[in-house]
């Protein structure tokens, strides 16, 4: 019997290849995800591990508004509302399932265990309505060009944030939530403009580091797919791309909605980070501009330089702020009269990003790496060397 | 009735507002084709330069801020103009003149670069710092209607007040926008500036001085800025620190209302401005107070998918 429900040929030795293929860049990101759990994280320490979150969830921010900005050239300064979507929706599962499954909101312990498996859900979850919202705003916006685009994507993100002010301001408890009517969860209870405190910190870096690697990859891999290509195309000129059959609407939609899911799993992380309350002002303008700022940094439509823009941008005010603890630093700074490194950087930062921007497009408009990735300047033999490597 | 009266009237004077802010985007984009991000910025280093102006300068001078002859909040509203005119005249040269011919989408990331610059060096301690400030009132404002509609059953009274600020921003208002009109419809630099707008380079053709327009273009957009600075400061006296919320969401709002009057058309940025302060106002009375953003913010989407020209601006259709 089994001869016979078995496929008539032995699949083509090919088709295994081209799986494995496909698939060992994954196995790198769980390889990643575990070591950075038990054995950096321990290694650095947790003021370090937390840094490191930071960067891992700046980077699924940035590598997801560059599928947007970078590769289809449109220009959404929207972002964080569904960054804000995302993590309302995750916080929501993991808060109110814990109550439901559990009775209580406590953190579950254990690496995979019960608890890590709803706040996956939650944060996959949280991605699907953010994607869900991507679509319905990238329908009717995206037959928008240019500054309108932009003007609609912005009124976006505000009426998220309103939205999400209107939300109930309690967040209730197992009892509560028992004894709640129908009308009592019209508007749901998720904090109000105070922000939906009391979400179970689950965050940790084995998540945010696979959710990263796996975030790059795809944003990767859509860049040299046949759909990528197009999105490029469009970018460099829609009349064009679409004289060439390239269903620019759709593309972009397509473009929208991926990217809206990445944000929104990157929201499920970021309201789970402990010590930190999601509010209605993560969906704000400020927020979305900084995102903005690490992808034009970094080179509109280069995973890689995104990366690093991101990297550095989240590292680089913790290591100033860092300064603050050696005395000679303070020393020196309170004599030149700036004062200490920490208020320094906090005053300074926001002033030096803007001035960089600006700079930037007068200077390098197409930001530090451009389309190209940081290996394209890499010594021709070492790049044979690497693609040698790559494709024995 | 009182009330609907009483929305009314704030509708005007917050609607002459927008109007004025609004027509400093829409002449740069007109003009220039890009949305000044910037100039919301202005309009907040008007107001509060007007307040530095105001509770330091004043003093200084020996004038009371609070009961100031009527020359001296004139004084602080040119003086704010004139600084904010200066502010925009540098802000073109050195930011955007450098990009003229470089992509739109780049233009656009230079102009929020240079509104976060505004925003931040606002915000630094020795320029206007963190903390809000209170603008002194200037000029004594009684009452110039103080009417009674109506009365109620139980004996007491719907009033209808419109104070002495009200009537000086909508006459103002009037006045700048009137003066605006004459000068683009009615001038030579109003014809030179709606020949560049109209084709950069015939316009350079035939003459005249381009930069020289743009330029003027972006001084002037900036001291209409100032202006309802000012304004905007008198009305509402307690100033937010320059990186507000509050200062954003009144910038966006007003270029809701250039959109939707079709941008780069002046009087359609009168008539957006209007419409957006009508619909604030009367939706925030009368349906929901808190949602009254959220109007403003789906009915740019809704014009923006039905007309996206703008209610009184004409399609153009993309050449290749």
């Amino acid at each position: 019997m089994s001869q016979l429900s078995g496929p008539a040929l032995p699949p083509s030795p090919s088709v295994h290849a081209a799986l494995l293929r496909s698939l060992w860049p994954v196995a790198v990101c769980i390889v990643l995800a575990v070591a950075a759990k038990f054995w950096i994280g321990p290694a650095v320490g947790p003021f370090n591990a937390r840094v490191m979150m930071d960067v891992g969830i700046a980077i699924m921010l940035a590598a997801s508004l560059n599928i947007v900005n970078g590769f289809a050239g449109q220009f959404s300064i929207g972002h964080a509302g569904f960054l804000a979507l995302g993590g309302y929706t995750a916080g929501a599962v993991t808060y109110y399932g814990s109550l439901w499954l559990w009775g209580d909101a406590a953190i579950k312990p254990g690496w995979l265990g019960p608890g890590e498996q709803l706040f996956a859900m939650g944060c996959l979850a949280g991605g699907l309505v953010a994607a869900a919202a991507g679509y319905l705003v990238g329908l009717p916006t995206l037959r928008l060009r240019g500054d309108y685009l932009a003007i609609a994507t912005l009124g976006f993100g505000e009426i998220i944030r309103v939205l999400l002010q209107q939300t109930n301001n309690v967040i209730y408890s197992a009892e509560a939530l028992k004894s709640a009517t129908a009308e009592q969860l019209f508007p749901p209870p998720l904090g109000g403009s105070l922000g939906f405190s009391g979400i179970p910190g689950y965050t940790n870096l084995f998540w945010v580091t696979l959710f990263a690697a796996i975030t790059v990859l795809a944003t990767h891999r859509l860049k040299h797919s046949s759909a990528g290509r197009a999105l490029l195309s469009i970018r460099e000129d829609e009349v064009a791309a679409q004289a060439m059959g390239v269903n620019t609407t759709r593309l972009k939609i397509r473009a929208f909605v991926y990217s809206a899911f990445f944000a929104g799993i990157a929201g499920g992380l970021f309201a789970h980070r402990i010590g930190v309350i999601i509010s209605p002002r993560d969906a704000g303008f400020q927020r979305s501009i900084d995102l903005v700022i690490m992808v034009v940094l970094g080179g509109m439509g280069s995973v890689s330089g995104v990366v690093i823009a991101a990297a550095v941008l989240t590292i680089l005010p913790e290591l100033i702020r860092g300064l603050g603890n050696y005395p000679a630093v303070t020393n020196a700074m309170g004599n030149l009269g700036i004062g200490d490194p920490g208020r320094f950087i906090d005053q300074y930062r926001l002033v030096l990003y803007a001035l960089l921007l600006v700079l930037m497009m007068i200077l390098r408009p197409k930001g530090i790496f451009g389309v190209r990735e940081i290996w394209d300047y890499f010594p021709r033999r070492l790049r044979t060397l690497l693609r040698a490597g790559a494709k024995p | 009735m009182a009330d609907f009266l009483q929305t009314l009237i704030t509708s005007l004077s917050v609607g002459s507002l927008y109007a004025l802010i609004a027509l400093g985007y829409t002449m740069v984009y007109g003009i220039l084709k890009f949305i000044n991000f910037a100039h919301s910025d202005v309009v907040v280093l008007g107001a509060w330069i007007s307040y530095k102006l105001a509770s330091k300068a004043l003093p200084m001078a020996g004038i009371d801020p609070n009961a100031a002859p009527w020359w001296a909040g004139g004084a602080v509203l040119v003086i704010a103009m004139i600084t904010c005119g200066l502010v925009g005249f540098t802000i073109e040269r050195l930011a955007y003149k450098p990009l003229r011919r470089a992509p739109r989408l780049n233009v656009l990331i230079t102009a929020i670069g240079v509104s976060l610059l505004l925003q931040n060096v606002g915000q630094l301690n020795y320029v206007f710092g963190t903390q809000p400030a209170s603008m002194p009132a200037l000029l004594p404002n009684p009452d110039v209607v103080d009417a009674v509609i109506s009365t109620t059953p139980d004996g007491g009274q719907e009033r209808l007040v419109i104070g002495l600020v009200e009537v000086t921003i909508f006459l103002t208002a009037g006045a700048i926008m009137l003066g605006l009109e004459f000068l683009v419809y009615r001038t030579k630099l109003g014809t030179a500036m709606r020949a560049v707008s109209f084709n950069t380079e015939i316009a350079a053709l035939m003459g005249i001085n381009v930069d020289r327009v743009v330029s003027f273009t972006f001084v002037l957009g900036s001291m209409l800025a100032a202006a309802a600075g000012f304004l905007y400061a008198m009305k509402y006296p307690g100033l937010n620190q320059p990186a507000h919320y509050t200062w954003v969401l009144m910038g966006l709002k007003a270029f809701v209302a250039a959109v939707l009057g079709g941008i780069g058309n002046i009087r359609g940025a009168v008539l957006g401005g209007f419409l957006i302060a009508f619909i604030e106002q009367f939706g925030a009375f009368y349906v929901s107070a808190e949602l009254r953003d959220v109007y403003v913010f789906a009915l740019l989407i809704i014009v923006l998918l039905l007309r996206p020209a703008g209610l009184l601006g004409r399609a153009t259709a993309e050449k290749v």
